[in-house]
């Protein structure tokens, strides 16, 4: 209570803990989901009616659900799908929307403020429900999640980027470079797309998050990716008529999904305070 | 000040033409013919042509547009293509419970955040701001409905407190009502709690670094009233945005919980009508959504306007 009202240099220097503690949940869902492509305790989809609702245990760790499949199995495999529409969904919105932001912020003018009311007319469909109406018009599943996730988060890349690129314009080596005449394509490869990446490599981390809460939300919604195939949130939903009795079994995908977000938003932030602190401006 | 109102205003009407355009383009043009997804592909051409007559897509798609926008302006949300059932008196009805369970979850994480955020960013360099700090980020990971699912089974199923679901309007039944309410509220509000005291955390930081705080210290304040004199109104710019843009985020998220505690509110309505196809109904609950999430964001700007004086005048001073 009796240190001074003014505040401190932000960071010791040395080891960051968000960036470590996000970096190794991220390696874990990572890792977990590159094992499963070669092992699993058990088959994930393969129903043994014998086992059914068995709680936690030696051989089923994590128990078996109403059809008798591993909770275990079937919680790895459901690690690649979030992975999948995460890396999709993250790629799609940073492909379109930091070329979009870069334009925006070297063009400046109409043809800058128009593309920004563009990508400010998609913020009025948060992604979820982007991804509803997709599923509504082209049939639920993995891909039209994934895509209308992507294109939902196009909007947060622009802004990121635009207002990266506006900071980096207004440097003295893009004025030498524009004095020399170097033509715009050139100075936005050389200058502008280096000193946003960090932004951009946060924005990533932060969205990846994002999106893998939306997918276990849709698949809780039944508006996801399709049985047999595992995924978090449907698993989560199955779980719904056996509360009370079989808590574990939402309990499982419930913890793996808040693990693989988690990991994602400390890893972002930890990014965000070790990248390049002058262009990052302050955290949020 | 007024330049900005209607600067704003009609930034409001131009995106929700675009994004109405928007809606009747990819779930009336994009999928195709609406009979067909209606019907099925093996639907005999004479059905396809008895359901478009009835529901008057044989006609061209720009009067079909025309005919639901003038609709909407009117409040007049259509007949649905499933049921046949008047679609308007059916939103009005759900939009008004998910408005309940969105407010009084927004208020529950308000009362929690607030103090909670404030206390953190006093004491960030010492163990409680790094409780609070690591609680609230543990909680931002976690999904609405994870809660909601969490909830069911403790204090409902295994302690029978509230029921596991279901809804009473207020007006039929009040103490009723609050048993139902509360649980879908605290499901939508805990995770709003843990994002938006992260946001009242480093704003107070910030304004706690301000020149005109050390001032007011100067002058006799201590660290406490300073803040509530002098910091907290500044704090609260950017905290109103946060609030505002999670508002908008806890309609979306309202669509999860309330597929959790059963509440008939629009995100159920909505789940049910994508289940069955019932493309006019997917576009008019859409709208509606829409129109909500942007009214938000005006409302959200006008408030930042007032707060934030040096923004009366200027036209586009966004960063």
């Amino acid at each position: 209570m009796s240190e001074a009202a003014t505040v401190g240099p932000r960071r010791r220097p040395g080891v960051h803990p968000q960036l470590v503690i996000g970096a190794v949940l991220v390696a874990l869902v990572v890792v977990v989901a590159l094992v499963s492509f070669a092992w699993t305790p058990f088959d994930p989809i393969h129903a043994v009616p014998a086992d059914r609702l068995q709680g936690p245990s030696a051989q089923h760790w994590f128990g078996t659900d109403r059809f008798g499949r591993d909770v275990l199995s079937q919680l790895m495999v459901g690690a690649r799908i979030t992975l999948y529409v995460g890396v999709v969904a993250v790629g799609i919105a940073a492909v379109v929307g930091i070329p979009v932001g870069v334009v925006a912020g070297m063009r400046g003018g109409v043809p800058g403020a128009a593309l920004m009311r563009g990508a400010d007319v998609l913020l009025a469909f948060p992604g979820l429900l982007l991804a509803i109406v997709f599923g509504a018009a082209f049939g639920a599943g993995t891909t039209t999640a994934m895509v209308a996730l992507g294109i939902g988060a196009i909007p947060a890349f622009a802004r990121v980027a635009r207002s990266g690129t506006l900071q980096v314009m207004r440097t003295d080596y893009v004025l030498a470079a524009r004095a020399a005449n170097r033509p715009a394509w050139a100075i936005a490869w050389r200058h502008v797309l280096p000193n946003i990446a960090g932004i951009a490599v946060v924005q990533a981390s932060v969205n990846f998050g994002l999106a893998v809460l939306a997918e276990a939300a849709l698949s809780f919604l039944g508006l996801g990716t399709a049985p047999p195939t595992p995924s978090w949130g449907r698993m989560l939903q199955d779980s719904q008529q056996f509360l009370g009795t079989y808590d574990y079994l939402a309990i499982a995908p419930g913890v793996a999904i808040a693990v693989a977000v988690l990991g994602f938003n400390l890893l972002g932030d930890g990014l965000r305070d070790v990248l390049d602190p002058r262009l990052l401006g302050r955290r949020r | 000040m007024r330049t900005r109102v209607a600067w704003l205003a009609g930034q409001l009407v131009l995106t929700l033409a675009v994004a109405s355009v928007a809606v009747f383009w990819v779930l009336r043009v994009l999928p195709g013919d609406s009979a067909v997804v209606a019907l099925g592909v093996n639907a005999t051409p004479e059905a396809l042509d008895q359901w478009r007559a009835a529901h008057g897509t044989d006609r061209p798609l720009i009067v079909q547009y025309l005919d639901w926008m003038g609709g909407l302006l009117h409040a007049d949300f259509g007949t649905s293509f499933v049921t046949g059932r008047d679609l308007t008196a059916l939103i009005l009805d759900r939009v008004q419970v998910t408005l309940i369970i969105v407010g009084l979850g927004m208020l529950l994480a308000l009362l929690v955040a607030i103090p909670l955020g404030t206390l953190a960013a006093v004491h960030h360099r010492s163990a409680w701001g790094t409780v609070i700090g690591g609680a609230s980020q543990v909680g931002v990971a976690v999904p609405n409905f994870l809660v909601g699912v969490l909830l069911v089974s403790f204090v409902a199923v295994r302690a029978r407190w509230l029921p596991a679901g279901g809804w009473v309007p207020p007006i039929l039944d009040p103490a009723e009502f609050w048993r139902h309410a509360i649980l879908p509220a605290v499901a939508l509000g805990t995770v709003q709690a843990a994002i938006i005291t992260r946001y009242v955390r480093s704003a107070v930081i910030e304004v706690m670094r301000e020149d005109f705080l050390r001032t007011a210290r100067a002058s006799g304040h201590t660290r406490t009233t300073a803040l509530v004199h002098h910091g907290l109104r500044n704090a609260g710019v950017p905290v109103v945005t946060v609030v505002g843009v999670q508002l908008a985020g806890m309609l979306v998220g309202a669509i999860v919980v309330e597929r959790v505690f059963v509440v008939p509110g629009l995100g159920s309505l909505l789940v049910d009508a994508v289940n069955q196809r019932d493309l006019q109904a997917v576009q008019s609950i859409v709208m509606t959504l829409v129109v909500l999430v942007v009214a938000i964001n005006f409302v959200v700007d006008l408030l930042y306007t007032v707060l934030d004086p040096r923004l009366r005048t200027g036209r586009e001073v966004r960063a």
